[in-house]
């Protein structure tokens, strides 16, 4: 594979900006991230490739934490470093912890009206069709022969249907990549 | 001192959470309710309610709740700073770990093999979160709406989240 052409720089006021808007709109579910990362970070800025974007996707499933959290650290080390990652992680949880303060303090009522509700009511089915856009985007130059496939399909299965916790079918999927040497001698 | 418990408390549960989200859920009960206190379960569903409703992390938003509960502005912000904090160093070493084995070929093929159970994952997002958004004809119709805001307008997802919203304010309280 070719070599990543030189990436735009990514200044620490962009990449504070760019995860604070993500992180105010990621609701119901770190998974809400992937449609928004994708299209901001990916396609608009290209800061990283999708395969670097789906490498940092397999260590944020895998390691403990919140993956919003994981996510935004890495992406930000990617890009900036340590620093990159502070910056990037404060952006994703400032949205929350103001919110959350906010709620706390004055308004413990709002969660609970009635307006508010359907308003999230509406936002749920929205997040289905971005994170299925996501899938789309992103499987499709990932999932290039019917190993990929098959290997996508099981991971699914086991996750959807069979309960399975996300970091073991990740590592599982690791430890048959080695067996199999796949990826003969890409990136 | 409080701050320091609220910390250290919820760095207990930062780094023994795996999956994220939902898996995050009975630890909070076992260590934040059931071994401090510092919750009762009915403040506890209240909070999951609220963090469903609000952006972020279901961890990140029970960690302000309950500092800020605890020690006002300051507490939320040390408690979520201790729900991070785990985070934040496992990955940065996973990071800079990686970055040194660049080109190495057995990482190449942890990632060929890690990509497509990634795509995976993602899918089966899909299917969990399919379950709980479409309960009903107007939630269907909010979500061929969006789509068509998606695929077909192309708009930023950031504005159809805020459309679906809107349209969902306005169907579901009306009807």
């Amino acid at each position: 594979m070719a070599e990543p052409a030189q990436r735009p720089q990514a200044s620490l006021s962009g990449l504070f900006w760019t995860f604070f808007r993500i992180g105010a709109f990621t609701i119901g579910g770190a998974y809400v991230m992937i449609p928004l990362i994708q299209k901001d970070i990916v396609d608009r800025r290209g800061w990283l490739t999708r395969d670097e974007f789906i490498d940092v996707l397999a260590v944020a499933q895998t390691a403990p934490g919140p993956i919003a959290v994981n996510t935004a650290t890495y992406v930000g080390y990617e890009l900036r470093g340590a620093i990159g990652s502070l910056v990037s992680t404060l952006g994703c949880v400032l949205p929350s912890i103001m919110v959350i303060t906010l709620v706390a303090a004055v308004f413990s009522q709002v969660a609970s009206m009635r307006v508010v509700q359907a308003a999230f009511a509406g936002v749920r089915p929205a997040v289905v069709v971005l994170i299925l856009s996501a899938v789309i985007r992103i499987g499709k130059p990932i999932l290039r022969s019917r190993l990929d496939l098959v290997m996508a399909a099981l991971a699914c299965l086991a996750v959807a249907v069979l309960k399975v916790a996300p970091p073991l079918v990740i590592i599982a999927a690791a430890m048959v990549g080695v067996a199999l040497k796949t990826g003969g001698g890409a990136k | 001192m409080i701050l320091v418990r609220l910390f250290l408390a919820f760095a207990r549960v930062g780094l023994f959470t795996f999956g994220g989200g939902y898996a995050m859920l009975p630890l909070i009960e076992r260590y934040i309710i059931e071994e401090k206190q510092w919750l009762t379960l009915a403040e506890f569903t209240d909070v999951v309610a609220i963090a469903e409703v609000t952006p972020g992390p279901i961890a990140v938003n029970t960690a302000t709740f309950v500092g800020y509960r605890l020690a006002g502005v300051i507490g939320g912000v040390v408690a979520t700073l201790g729900v991070i904090t785990p985070s934040i160093l496992i990955v940065m070493t996973l990071a800079a770990m990686a970055s040194r084995l660049k080109g190495n070929q057995r990482l190449a093929h942890v990632r060929a093999g890690m990509r497509p159970a990634v795509v995976g994952l993602i899918a089966a997002a899909v299917f969990s979160i399919s379950r709980v958004a479409y309960s009903d004809v107007r939630s269907l119709l909010i979500g061929l709406a969006a789509a068509a805001m998606m695929f077909w307008a192309k708009l930023d997802p950031i504005l159809v989240l805020a459309l679906s919203g809107v349209l969902g304010a306005v169907i579901f309280s009306l009807t």
